[in-house]
């Protein structure tokens, strides 16, 4: 086999990357109280406290409405930015593009921080929406870099078919330009959707007094007792987020077969 | 034609005020009140409109100030080293090695881990490194070890680890892309005037791999060195980075003229040094050619 070494070596590295994410399941089924060798036996009772635990069900269902919106109203900007720079040339586009990108470079921090200063001070009460509104700043440089992939693989002759045979500039974009993206879309909402549930700084700041799940764990981490309910809510946290994660690969790479391009692969 | 160039503009920037109006709202604006704040008064509780520069000459007078702004650059550039350096194979035998149809399988396979909840990856980092944790109790049942490692948990290296496990597969995308650029008949040719596979590699593939070799570092470094979870979680809340230093002075002490100017003095430090790096770079590139 070609590259040996190399390919032992991307290997031991894969097993560094998944390291942490493996022992998650092993000590959700482990029923020692406490995270360590040896192993004690089986049992789903941690799962079990898991869904009964009140606080933690809220905490659900805040991530689970923060994560919808933020992800519908990142992909509908997302659609605007992605549809306007591989389409369009206009002044200072590469200045616009680069603000819009801007927050995937930008430290959380300083993210949330400054926004949490001006939501104080105009005397915004802080709630599930502030993250939402926080989420969506953040999500949208993924999804407009999906969806341009997306837009760009278009054939543009595609769309002045459509005008020749007499669609308006709106039905055309409706009935020829949108079903081509949707896998785009489709994947973008998924994205941004996972984006948006494991996200913890922004939540942490804007969020007020309520809980998301990131945020909920990160509350009950100082407590050992807490400990194996938190390692199923996290087995739990990444087994949604690969299913999500593999559909959106899977409909972005149906998107790209659809307009016959090449897969360069890779989100970023 | 200069009508259809201008009606060009024109929907072009229709399309794309949403997100724009969007971005200048909720990140701009408040980047500006952030830096109109720093140059303002702290009153108690309130924020006295005043000009004054004294919150910059205390940021940068103050040692504890100065102590974690340089801990945090210590950190930040031994994480980006670090991942850098471990990915770049990764990337050459993804680029170079694996064949064109099974690339997107392990490209796939790299970023999962990247999606999954950070703040767990962080926290399972404590779990293995812990005092009673899974290295030291793994090791202590193997009969390696009498006495648990006490070096592993709430000091600088473990920090390191944990940072360059959460942003590898950061540094991996921009290198793979570089490489994926990069002609191969100019490989050859290397090879065919008689350069050695090594002295290709050094003279050839390096030079042309560096754009994605910055791009890596920067988008390592400029996120690890505003990390607040992992000093919060790993360091014990006893080793505080930048972050950590701004969220206290800006929400526990609520003196936000100063939280900002440390806010802005620790953004202005990290467009310096990006602009150092990849000023470096460019003379580097300049002198190989």
């Amino acid at each position: 086999m070609k590259g040996g070494g190399l390919r032992a070596y991307a290997i031991l590295y894969l097993l560094f990357l998944y390291a942490p994410i493996l022992l998650l399941p092993i000590f959700a089924f482990n029923s020692g109280t406490v995270i360590a060798f040896p192993l004690k036996g089986f049992t789903t009772q941690w799962f079990a406290q898991m869904v009964g635990n009140d606080s933690m069900r809220r905490a659900l269902g805040n991530s689970l409405t923060i994560a919808v919106c933020a992800s519908i109203f990142a992909t509908c900007l997302g659609i605007f930015a992605a549809r306007a720079s591989t389409r369009f040339e206009f002044p200072a586009k590469g200045p616009i593009m680069g603000l819009i990108m801007l927050p995937l470079v930008l430290p959380e921090i300083i993210v949330s921080i400054s926004l949490l200063v001006v939501l104080l001070s105009l005397g915004v009460k802080l709630n599930i929406l502030t993250v939402i509104l926080g989420h969506t700043l953040i999500c949208m440089p993924y999804a407009t870099v999906i969806l341009s992939t997306a837009f760009n693989s278009l054939d543009r002759s595609l769309e002045e078919a459509a005008y020749d045979l007499g669609e308006t500039k709106w039905s055309a974009f409706r009935l020829v330009i949108l079903p081509l993206v949707m896998p785009g879309i489709i994947s973008s909402l998924l994205m941004s959707f996972t984006i948006s549930l494991d996200e913890f700084i922004i939540a942490f700041f804007l969020a007020g007094n309520e809980p998301t799940l990131p945020t909920y764990i990160f509350s009950q981490l100082r407590f050992p007792k807490q400990i194996p309910t938190i390692m199923a809510l996290g087995t739990v946290l990444v087994v949604m987020s690969i299913i999500l994660l593999t559909i959106a690969e899977y409909f972005r790479r149906r998107g790209i077969a659809k307009t016959g391009a090449k897969d360069t692969g890779g989100f970023l | 034609m200069a009508s259809g160039n201008r009606s060009q503009s024109v929907q072009g920037l229709t399309l794309i005020s949403p997100p724009l109006a969007y971005a200048l709202l909720v990140m701009a604006a408040p980047l500006l009140t952030i830096l109109a704040y720093s140059f303002l008064k702290d009153g108690y509780l309130t924020v006295v409109r005043e000009f004054t520069l004294e919150n910059y000459r205390a940021v940068w007078t103050d040692p504890i100030v100065r102590t974690i702004m340089l801990r945090s650059l210590g950190v930040a550039a031994l994480v980006t080293l670090v991942t850098v350096v471990l990915a770049f194979p990764v990337a050459y035998f993804l680029s170079f090695v694996v064949s064109p149809s099974r690339k997107s399988m392990w490209l796939f396979l790299i970023t999962i881990p990247f999606w999954t909840s950070y703040l767990i990856r962080v926290f399972l980092w404590k779990v293995i490194l812990g005092y009673n944790g899974v290295v030291n109790s793994g090791l202590k049942t193997l009969g390696i070890i009498e006495q648990p490692l006490s070096f592993l948990l709430y000091n600088v290296n473990s920090m390191v680890i944990t940072l360059a496990h959460a942003y590898a597969p950061f540094a991996i995308l921009p290198i793979f892309i570089a490489l994926e650029k990069i002609d191969r008949s100019l490989l050859e040719a290397g090879r065919d005037l008689g350069e050695s596979r090594a002295m290709t590699f050094w003279r050839v593939t390096l030079p042309l791999a560096m754009p994605g070799v910055v791009a890596a570092a920067l988008i390592v470094f400029i996120p690890t060195i505003g990390d607040y979870v992992t000093p919060a979680l790993i360091g014990g809340g006893k080793i505080p980075m930048i972050a950590n230093l701004i969220q206290s002075q800006m929400l526990d002490l609520d003196n936000r003229p100063l939280g900002s100017a440390l806010a802005v003095t620790a953004m202005l430090i990290v467009a310096v040094f990006s602009l150092i790096f990849v000023a470096l770079n460019r003379r580097f590139l300049k002198v190989r050619q």
